[in-house]
Parts: C-alpha cells; structure tokens; sequence
C-alpha cells in the first residue's frame, strides 16, 4: 500500500496521466531521464518495484529497437559515425549521432510513458476507473470491464497451462504453444465471463449511482500533484524549460530553467508519497 | 410433481426440453415446481443435466447458450423466454462451479456492489447491501482485497454473496462445496440454511456431496440424462437410493430406515465405544528416511512478501503406501504436491522424488493439444477436442493421462471434485491396483477412506497428524466420514462395510 493506492481512482488516474503527460511533451533528455528516475523512487515507495522491472524487461528491448530502427532509416543528422552499403530501395545507409541520439529519446520517451502505465495499472482501482467509465458510456464500460478481467484470467491461465505441462515426467511445452493453447481457450473464458456478467444483471442497462466519498488528505495531494506536473509539461511545449533539436546537429542546453523544470518535476512528483497516514483501508 | 401454483412458485418448469447447438437432448420433458422458501436438493450423476437444468432457470439457456428449447420456465413469475438472464437477475441470484470466472471486478467491496448497481439500487442502499452479504458470509476482513489474491474457497464466498447481495427470491447454486473444505462446507450449508430459513429464499442446489445436504433439503429432484426420474422428500428418496454412507451402513447392518442426519442414525444405535487416539507416529531410521523413494525433508515455502506456506513440512512416503493429504483450505496441501512436483522450489529443505506425475486442480490444463487422441490414443474422444467434451469428461480424461503415466510417484490434487460417487469410487478402486507412492491431496473423507492407507493431516503448513485413515479420520470431527461420525469412532469403521461388521 502507498498514498498513491489510498487515492480515490479518478485522481490517482489523472496524477498517472499527468505524469506521463511530461515525456509526451518533452524531448529534451535531462527532463525524460528525471522522470524516469522520479517513477523508479515513486515505484519503491508505493511498493511496485518489481512491477516496474517487469516491464523494463520487455520495455527496454523495446526501446533498444526503437533506437536500432531510427538510426538506421533516419536521413537526417551531419555527423557520419558509421558509413554503410548503398541499397537499391533505400539508398546510402549512413548511420548519424543525431540519428541515434534522436532514437535514445524516443526509447527514453517510451519507457517513461511505460512506467506512468504501470502506476495506473497497479496502484489505480480499476473497478473505480471503469465505474466512472460506465456512467459515461455503459457498453465501453462492460468492454472494458470483460478486457480487463479477462487479461488476469489468460495470465493465470498461461501460468497454470505451463505448470500442468511441467508435471508429467519429461513433459514440458514451448512458450508458443502456451500461448496458442490460450488464445484458442480465451473464447471460453470471455463466454464464462460474459454469462457471469448477464447473470449479475449486466445487460439491464442500469447506470451505477453517483458515490459519495469525502476527499481524503491524498486525494488532495495528488490532485495538486498532478496539477503541478501538467504545468510543468504545458511549460516544456511553451518552451520554458530549454529546447531540445536533433538536427542537423544535437542541441540540449541545461539551463538554470531546465535545472529548476527538473527539482520541480522531483518534488511535485514525489511530495505527496511523503505522507503515508491512513493508506491502508 | 409437488401441486404448486407456477403464478407464485420461486421457479416453475413445465415440459421443458432442451438441447445445446449440435448436441442431443441434455434436458427432456421437465416438469417441476419449487414453492417459495423452499431449498430443493438436485442429485444425479455427472452429465445428467443439473448444470444445465440451473442454466436454463436462469435464463442463460437458451438466450446465451442458443440451442433448441421448448416447453416454459418460469421463475419469480418471469417467463424466461420474454425475460433475458439480466432482467431475471433481479428475482435470481446464480453460482455455478468455477469461481474463477465468476468474480468480475479487481476488489471484493466492487463485487458485491456490481450486482446492486445494475439493480439499480440508490448510493445508500448499495453500500449497505455490501455491508450486509459480506457480513452473512464472513467476509468482512475481506473487502478491501483484490480478487486476484483470493483462494479458490475464498473466491467462492465472494461469488456466493455477490449472488445473495440482491437478496433474491430464488438461489441457483452448482455445487457451491466442492472448492470448499469440510468446515468451510459446512458453514456455508448454515448460511444457505438461515436465508432459507429466516428471509425465505427458494434455494436449488445441484451437490454431490448428498450426505452434507440432505438433512438441509426439503425436497430431492432426481435426474438421469435429462429427465426427472425422482421428485420426493428426502428420506422417501434416500430409504430407496440408499445414496448417503449412512444409509449404506442401515442396510447392511440390516437396521430399519434410512437417517437422514447424523444424529438420527445416533438415536437408532446403542452406546458404541470411543474412538482410539492417534497413536505418535513411529520415528523413522536414518536409513528408512534415506530409503525412503519419496523423502520430503524440513520443507519451507516462503512466499515473497506473503506467508509462509510450508513451515518445515517432512513427510517420507514408500512404494505401495496411498496417502491422501487433507486440512482445511490454505493448509498448504497444493503448494506441498507442486513442491515434489518441482512446480515450486522451497526456499529451505530438501525434497527427493524420482519420477512424479501430478495432477492439478484443474484438470483440463493437461490436454492441450488439438485432440484429447494426441495425449490419449485410446480413449473414446480421441478425435475430439478437449473443449468440446463435457467438464466432466475432461476431467476424466486428464486423469487418465496422470494415471497412464510411468512415475514412481503419482500427486493428485482434488481429484474427486465435481465427481459423482460412482466415478469417485472407481478411481478409489484404481488407486489401490497401483504401485509405487500414491498422494492424493482431498477434502473428500470418504473418498480418503476408500483408497488410502495412511491420512496426513496438515495444519500450520506442516503435518500435524500422520497415521492410519482409522486412527486419522475415525476421532475427526470434520475430517471425518459419516459413518465413524455416527458410530463415534467405534472400531475404528469408516466406511459403511467396516461400520456394519462393528455392529454385527
């Protein structure tokens, strides 16, 4: 538990998007790397180090391809550090600094969207999310609601379809045919759920009632939280906090107002994780 | 058929038939009434139409299954064919077998709101019907948790109060105690007991486990392949079926009647004498202990920032003996099978097992390929796919391939759940024909009587009891069979032939 998992849904929502807001905006290096150091020590404090790390094994790959590709299909950039073949299609291959450099902020931009997406899905109450979904439209919401739990269901499925291929003697299956096995029973499953959510009374078409629920102190915190940071990122588009090109040559100047951006950034981000009183329900 | 008035019967059937898409009759010709207040016990064997004959009194049948359906059903006085399974959820609340697929939301508190709120009901009303089903089945504590960290018997709870929340006027429950332990059984029996009881809900429960429900039951409905074939009182259906230990015990006894409780089968037999205590049990030698084929040594599961599952669990095993592993839910008997299976590394002991096979508790999880023939060549759905045969019959099959496999050591976890008892027995019966070491870890006293020679019984994530199934489950209270219940241990009976030699 962490202040940010006290937080009612729609707040601890807008604080994530909030967040993730900042890269979204931003190119400039020295801003995408605080945000990613501000969601490693935001990760420790709510206790979701390892959900983080989790998708930093598969982020970072990502992003590593991200930076692979530019790099190579990029014609922009003036400094040439490797001078490949010339190609019928594409033409002379050369791969740039500024080509590169460009690919690592996109990488960088990537996982920091990543890391905003593992706060809302590990700290954010999804049933609160999808409540203030089905009020406003009740079919995306039951979409929703089916999608989300059928993910869970399938995860565990693939777990458990993996273990029981693991316990008779030599037996053991590949990732992939895992993988088939539960995509061929996610129909079941979607069929078991849905006639769970028919005999819940889904399909009458009643909007849920409006909940009253008092604003705690973390509901707060992260409301202004989440105000700051969306201010700091209309700064970054307004250009405020120092400017950011690739090409033709690399500029990223750390001025006093990107140094100021960034210990903004750091305090808005991590202020309110600071109060941990009445976080567990 | 009971004479009801179907304008005010809780559900009423009337000729009704039915048949999935591409599939043959799986109920015919029913005709049925259950009055309001009532609680109806459904018995019959696996494949004989419960399941369906509940889906199709909830209206899922056949406006979400499809398929060929006649006759009329009508339940709170809504014809299922004017009103889906949604508007029908305002008068019937449904559980089926698997809760796994029947918890929606991410918490328990948005569980049991879910129902309320597509009810309709006011912000108020809605917390308070929270409060009220989390209260009835003990699940206070539990509000706040996600779903996804629940146990199966824990889920099942959640699922049976986000059924009761809307406090309907008719109950559907499929086999609502088969994830569940003997006492976790019981107590949820009381609490079906008291809503029919005290706020008159109509109740329909499709149960194997007859000897827990019977004396709960005002009525039995019997069913073979998709027909009424009994509709009476329970002890007129028991004194003809002689379905329940008891009664076996009655009559080979050659007493008179069929009891249909514990205490009734007390009154009709003299005073017998106690149960012996479980003796300790005997310290093994090293060399017994490094002979052993299966030697489970001072085994830890320590689950990462969770309980400790397994508290220095040993237990040696040797080829011929048949242990059937029980405790309560949470005791650790899966974590210690997936453990010798190599599913799960302790984080201290040591574990040594030659070959093992283990059977899971979910048993379909084993036939992944195209057809069910690719694993089993022989077997009579060989050319169909595994999800086109019924749960039952993949069950079947799953178990069959763990059998068929050449290991020194066969794991089975909860093999009986879902199992009528003819099935139950026939692999009781195939168990003892086996060699080497044969766990199997069960809720199932009867079915632990039929084919074990040694019962551990495990609490605070070690064995805190380990001897004979008569020294084991005669002195039980819960983790006992029916028959050493009545006969209060005497001789050390568990099953009904033990128990009528006792009283011959």
């Amino acid at each position: 538990m962490s202040p940010l998992h006290a937080t009612r849904a729609a707040v601890g929502g807008g604080w994530c998007l909030a967040l993730a807001a900042v890269p979204l905006c931003s190119q400039h290096p020295a801003v995408l790397i605080a945000v990613l150091a501000i969601e490693a020590i935001a990760a420790l404090a709510a206790g979701l180090g390892r959900e983080l790390r989790r998708t930093a094994a598969w982020g970072v790959p990502f992003a590593v391809v991200v930076v692979v590709i530019n790099a190579l299909v990029t014609r922009d950039g003036a400094t040439v550090v490797l001078r490949g073949p010339s190609l019928p299609w594409p033409g002379q291959i050369d791969i740039t600094l500024e080509g590169i450099a460009y690919g690592g902020v996109l990488g960088l931009r990537i996982l920091a969207i990543f890391g905003t997406a593992v706060f809302l899905t590990a700290a954010v109450d999804p049933d609160e999310l999808l409540r203030s979904l089905r009020r406003v439209s009740l079919r995306s919401g039951v979409t929703a609601a089916l999608a989300m739990r059928l993910f869970g269901v399938l995860r565990r499925d693939a777990h458990r379809l993996a273990d029981a291929q693991r316990c008779l003697p030599g037996g053991r299956a590949s990732r992939l045919a895992i993988m088939r096995a539960v995509t061929a029973g996610a129909l079941d499953r979607a069929t078991d759920i849905a006639a769970t959510l028919e005999v819940r009374g889904f399909g009458s078409g009643v909007r849920p009632p409006r909940m009253h629920r008092p604003w705690s102190r973390h509901d707060y915190a992260f409301a202004a939280s989440a105000l700051a940071l969306l201010a700091i990122a209309i700064g970054v588009l307004a250009g405020a906090w120092g400017q950011f090109d690739a090409y033709p040559r690399l500029s990223a100047p750390i001025t006093p107002a990107t140094v100021i951006a960034i210990a903004a950034l750091f305090v808005c981000a991590l202020l309110p994780f600071a109060d941990r009183r009445g976080i567990v329900r | 058929m009971t004479a009801v008035d179907v304008r005010v019967a809780a559900l009423a059937f009337d000729g009704v038939s039915y048949r999935y898409p591409g599939a043959g009759l799986s109920l015919e010709d029913v005709s049925f009434a259950v009055e309001p207040g009532e609680l109806v016990l459904l018995a019959g064997a696996s494949g004989s139409g419960k399941s369906t004959l509940l889906r199709a009194a909830c209206g899922l049948v056949p406006h979400f299954h499809g398929g060929t359906f006649a006759g009329r059903v009508q339940c709170g006085g809504l014809d299922t064919r004017e009103h889906g399974p949604a508007k029908l959820a305002a008068v019937v609340g449904t559980l089926f077998q698997d809760p796994e697929t029947q918890v929606i939301m991410g918490t328990v508190r948005a569980e049991l709101a879910f129902p309320l709120e597509n009810l309709g009901w006011s912000a108020p009303a809605v917390a308070r019907g929270v409060e009220e089903a989390a209260l009835a089945l003990g699940l206070g504590g539990l509000l706040d948790r996600p779903t996804h960290e629940l146990s199966g018997g824990e889920l099942q709870r959640v699922a049976l109060a986000a059924a009761l929340a809307g406090r309907p006027r008719l109950l559907l429950l499929d086999e609502p105690t088969s994830q569940l332990d003997p006492v976790a059984g019981d107590e949820l029996l009381g609490v079906l007991r008291r809503l029919n009881e005290e706020w008159g809900t109509a109740i329909v429960l499709a149960e194997h486990r007859l000897e827990r429900c019977l004396p709960a039951a005002d009525r039995v409905i019997e069913l073979r392949a998709g027909r009424v074939v009994a509709d009476e009182d329970p002890r007129t259906w028991l004194a003809r079926t002689r379905a329940t230990p008891v009664a076996k015990l009655f009559a080979l006894a050659g007493l008179p009647g069929a009891p249909v409780t514990v205490k009734e089968a007390r009154r009709e037999l003299p005073q017998l004498p106690a149960a012996p205590a479980p003796h300790e049990p005997r310290r093994l030698s090293r060399r017994e202990r490094r002979d052993a084929p299966l030697a489970v040594e001072d085994v830890w599961v320590e689950l990462r920032d969770g309980p400790a599952v397994l508290r220095g669990a040993t237990l040696h095993a040797f080829a011929g003996e048949r242990i059937a592993l029980m405790g309560r839910n949470g005791a650790g008997k899966s974590t210690l099978l997936k453990a010798i299976a190599g599913l799960i590394a302790p984080t201290r002991g040591k574990i040594r097992a030659g070959s093992v096979a283990l059977l899971t508790q979910h048993p379909g999880d084993h036939l992944m390929h195209e057809t069910i023939g690719a694993d089993l060549p022989d077997s009579e759905f060989a050319e169909r796919h595994p999800r086109d045969v019924s749960g039952g019959e993949r069950q079947r099959s799953a178990l069959q391939l763990v059998l068929d496999a050449r290991a020194d050591t066969l794991l089975l976890d909860e093999p009986t759940r879902g199992m009528d008892p003819a099935r139950r027995d026939a692999l009781a019966a195939r168990l003892c024909e086996r060699a080497g070491v044969v766990v199997v870890a069960t809720h199932d006293a009867e079915f632990a009587a039929a084919f074990a020679t040694r019962v551990v019984l495990l609490g605070d994530g070690r064995p805190v009891a380990d001897a004979t199934p008569a020294e084991v489950l005669a002195g039980g209270w819960y983790f006992a069979t029916q028959v050493a219940r009545v006969l209060g241990g005497a001789g050390g009976a568990l099953t009904p032939e033990q128990g009528a030699e006792v009283l011959k």
